[in-house]
């Protein structure tokens, strides 16, 4: 039904031979960019230029500015000021239409791809090639046109197969081929390793590889310093919403880069006071749990930080989410000072003492919609109420003690905790398990997405904690955390505790390596 | 290209689920039809079949609009009413208003998509829940056709309007008929055009990706809307017409039946997947389901809960199969 002759729309623009990386004209040149949101200067008068078939690593803690810059870049952003040239004439992406039309792309780590609709009606979508009647498609065409793209990109992938049955990263790869049928010559990777496998690490930096040969231009955001060393040509490093430094990565080395990302001396980011005491608070032996969980088996004394570190996907939640008994085990013993408990269910953990600060918070750790007041004092209204009736008075003392306490800032007790800012919502969240005395805290990513700033607090409330006595298991992907605050770090794989180290003898390297599955030297 | 399509969807890697799922609704039909078949031979009398398959004929064209909306992931509360509304509409400008037969099924019609329009700018541009906003649209249309009517059933119909309800082409009743050309139809805008392949892209959480391709979601849902307001009223002209009248009546708890055709056939109430066929298949499985209670003499009281008890059971395959576990 499709005549050959008709020309696939928007064929890519693949240049066959790699224009040299050259100090000419840049691809990408934003000049002094500074924008603020309500309460936070996120960039002030940052920096970034991209080449032709260049790989340009963006990196920085969370929250130093990297997905600012990139929204302003996309157009999901409006900047305050700075300038955004492309191939050296002045733009204004206002938009993300207008990106795309810039030929402007992100691969976000929530992938746009729809699942349930083909590799090729998801990379074609709202451009499909019309059939012979009005408002039709043409779906072998369609199709061709997408295994052509494939092909010429060297993916083994069929159009015809729904996004729904890909791996995260051929959904990754088929979203940069479809940046690439769009004609996008500025391609931005936000984390894009975060829930891959060693393996597919590697099929997708070999893909990266491949586009810089064809003359794209990639700007590869994360926080894993190894993969910039891997990938990258130059690398950017924002600390604060400000530019640090830009290089070659031939010029510098691991320790100057984390130094720009960090900024400051290890103590002063990570105020460690406590000491772990000798007595066992939390004792696991043989935990598991059908394809989750194997064998897991560990000590939490009184007053320690205990690290769990690991790949996103090795397990580390599902331990705490059975210890806070959210998921049921297959087998496993659980002792509590001591004593074998069975924690069957959240009420029971909290019965107990233990407490869980998830990985979410706003979705699982906060009424967002409620004022200060309730979200602290929730787990203890029973204590708080005569006949059911909430005395108020004693609320607001009980919530009052904390939020002086953590220092939280709010306006009032009646402030809906929507408004606070990520690092004292968080404070929210762990003063309610304060108001219960916990003699255990599980602790999920507790600073994902907060300032520099605030994180400092968290971890001197932390080790305040810790100081008096409570037991701290904190899950943590940024590993420059992991060994500034804890006092012993477990390394999970596959399910499995695969290693741990002392505070003293811990490395990045040394965690990473047995993260990704190699062994310890 | 002349890829054999058939072929292919067997031979597709891991087509697995929901490649098998689409034969679970036949299945069970089939099976169903034989257990109602053991228990009372009058069933597979042919003449009993074909009112079977008359009878699913307007839920039919009901739940193949209602399969557009929930394939964006919506619903439309408002159908049973329209169809109410529709009979009563088409059947009083016909007789009352002497309109002429064509005439006033064309402006039902139109009243139809209008209302369905409605209730689509409720939605899109109004940001109310599609459940919100239809089942506000269920209140006032059935409101409208009782003041219409002023409760009273609207009799008298001409011959030309009986005859699409209880007529027939070659022994197969007119409402089979149009059932089958609305069927096609609304197959091929689902699986051929750009259109139905927006509908099933915006369903499954993809309304930002088909923005961004430059494709309006807003237009895509009105029209979706619009098209299931059609179809309601049209069922409900056709039920006035296979009635000799219609009833303000009409129409209560068909919302339910024409959600759960849908829903049986494999259509999934997050939106996305789903399509004509299985909606079919669903309607007649309802069909088959109500008859064959009608046979076996089950008081029509229970009939309801058992319908109820279906609807819940294939709403709870839908959610434990299509819902992803958090991890």
């Amino acid at each position: 039904m499709a005549s050959e002759a008709t020309a696939p729309p928007n064929s890519p623009k693949l240049p066959s031979s790699p224009p040299p990386v050259s100090e000419a004209t840049p691809l990408l040149e934003m000049r002094g960019i500074a924008k603020a949101f309500p309460g936070v200067q996120a960039l002030s008068d940052v920096s970034f230029t991209l080449h032709a078939g260049e790989i340009h690593a963006l990196v920085g803690e969370n929250g130093a500015g990297k997905s600012t810059l990139m929204n302003i870049l996309t157009g999901a952003v409006p900047k305050d000021a700075g300038t955004i040239l492309l191939r050296g004439q002045p733009v204004e992406i206002t938009d993300p239409r207008r990106a795309i039309e810039l030929g402007i792309a992100i691969i976000h780590q929530e992938l746009t791809l729809i699942p349930h609709l083909t590799v090729a009606q998801n990379i074609y979508l709202g451009r499909e090639p019309h059939g012979r009647l009005p408002g039709t498609v043409d779906w072998a065409t369609l199709n061709r046109q997408a295994e052509d793209l494939l092909a010429r990109l060297g993916l083994d992938l069929r159009p015809t197969t729904p996004v729904a049955e890909l791996s995260i990263a051929q959904r990754q790869m088929v979203e940069v081929a479809k940046a690439l049928s769009l004609n996008a010559d500025i391609i931005a990777m936000d984390e894009p390793t975060s829930a891959l496998s060693e393996r597919e690490v590697e099929t997708l930096f070999g893909f990266i590889r491949q586009l810089r040969r064809q003359g794209v231009g990639l700007i590869y955001i994360s926080h894993r310093i190894a993969e910039v060393f891997a990938l990258a040509d130059r690398v950017t490093v924002l600390r604060d919403g400000r530019h640090v430094g830009t290089a070659s990565v031939q010029d510098v080395d691991e320790a100057q880069i984390i130094n720009w990302m960090v900024g400051r001396t290890l103590s002063e980011l990570y105020p460690k006071t406590s000491r772990p005491q000798a007595e066992v608070v939390l004792k696991v032996e043989g935990l598991r749990r059908d394809n989750s969980l194997h064998d897991i088996s560990f000590e939490l004394h009184r007053g320690e930080i205990l690290g769990l570190a690991g790949l996103v996907g090795a397990g580390r939640t599902h331990v705490v989410r059975a210890l806070f008994g959210v998921d049921p085990v297959d087998g496993g013993t659980i002792w509590l000072e001591g004593r074998p408990v069975r924690i069957t269910s959240p009420q029971e953990a909290i019965r107990l003492g233990i407490g869980l600060v998830p990985e979410d918070r706003k979705a699982q750790g906060l009424f967002l919609g409620m004022a200060v007041r309730q979200n602290i004092t929730m787990t203890r209204l029973h204590d708080l109420s005569r006949l059911g009736v909430i005395d108020r008075r004693r609320q607001d003392g009980l919530a009052r003690q904390y939020v002086e306490e953590l220092r939280i800032r709010t306006p009032g007790l009646g402030q809906r905790v929507r408004a606070l800012s990520g690092g004292n919502q968080q404070k929210v969240v762990i003063a309610r398990w304060l108001t219960l005395n916990p003699k255990v805290l599980l602790l999920d990513e507790p600073t994902r997405g907060i300032d520099v700033g605030a994180k400092v607090e968290i971890y001197a409330l932390m080790s305040e904690l810790a100081a008096r006595g409570v037991g701290i298991l904190m899950i943590s992907s940024e590993l420059p955390e992991i060994l500034g605050v804890c006092d012993r770090i477990l390394v999970m794989r596959g399910g499995r505790l695969v290693g741990e180290f002392d505070r003293a003898e811990a490395t990045q390297d040394a965690i990473m390596t047995l993260a990704t599955g190699g062994t310890r030297s | 290209m002349t890829t054999d399509r058939g072929a292919r969807f067997w031979r597709r890697p891991g087509a697995g689920a929901e490649g098998r799922r689409r034969f679970i609704p036949v299945f069970i039909l089939v099976g169903l039809g034989a257990f109602i078949a053991l228990l009372n031979p009058t069933f597979l009398t042919p003449s009993n079949l074909i009112t079977v398959v008359l009878q699913a004929s307007i839920l039919s064209i009901v739940a193949i609009g209602q399969t557009y909306v929930i394939l964006t992931a919506g619903i439309d509360l408002s159908v049973g009413s329209l169809v109410a509304l529709g009979g009563a509409l088409s059947a009083g400008l016909a007789v009352k208003a002497g309109l002429g037969t064509y005439p006033a099924i064309l402006l039902t019609l139109l009243v139809g998509v209008g209302l369905g329009a409605v209730s689509g700018l409720l939605v899109v541009k109004g940001h109310i829940p599609p459940f919100v906003a239809t089942l506000a649209m269920m209140a006032i249309a059935r409101g409208l056709t009782l003041v219409y009517t002023q409760g009273r059933p609207i009799a008298g119909l001409g011959a030309d309007f009986t005859f699409l309800g209880t007529g027939d082409i070659l022994g197969i009743p007119m409402p089979v008929w149009i059932m089958a050309v609305v069927a096609v139809l609304a197959a091929l805008l689902l699986t051929q055009t750009r259109f139905g392949l927006y509908v099933r892209a915006i369903g499954g959480g993809g309304e930002e990706t088909v923005r961004l391709a430059g494709v309006r979601p807003g237009v895509i849902k009105l029209l979706v809307y619009m098209l299931s307001g059609f179809m309601a009223t049209l069922g409900g002209v056709l039920l006035a017409a296979r009635l000799w009248s219609a009833q303000p009546n009409a129409g209560i708890g068909l919302e339910l039946d024409a959600i759960a055709a849908a829903v049986l056939g494999g259509a999934s109430l997050f939106g996305g997947i789903g399509g004509v066929g299985g909606t079919l298949i669903g309607a007649l499985l309802i069909g088959v389901l109500s008859n064959g209670m009608n046979l076996l003499e089950i008081p029509s009281y229970y009939q309801q809960v058992v319908k109820g008890m279906v609807f819940v059971l294939a709403v709870l395959l839908d959610f434990a199969t299509r819902r992803r576990p958090t991890p």
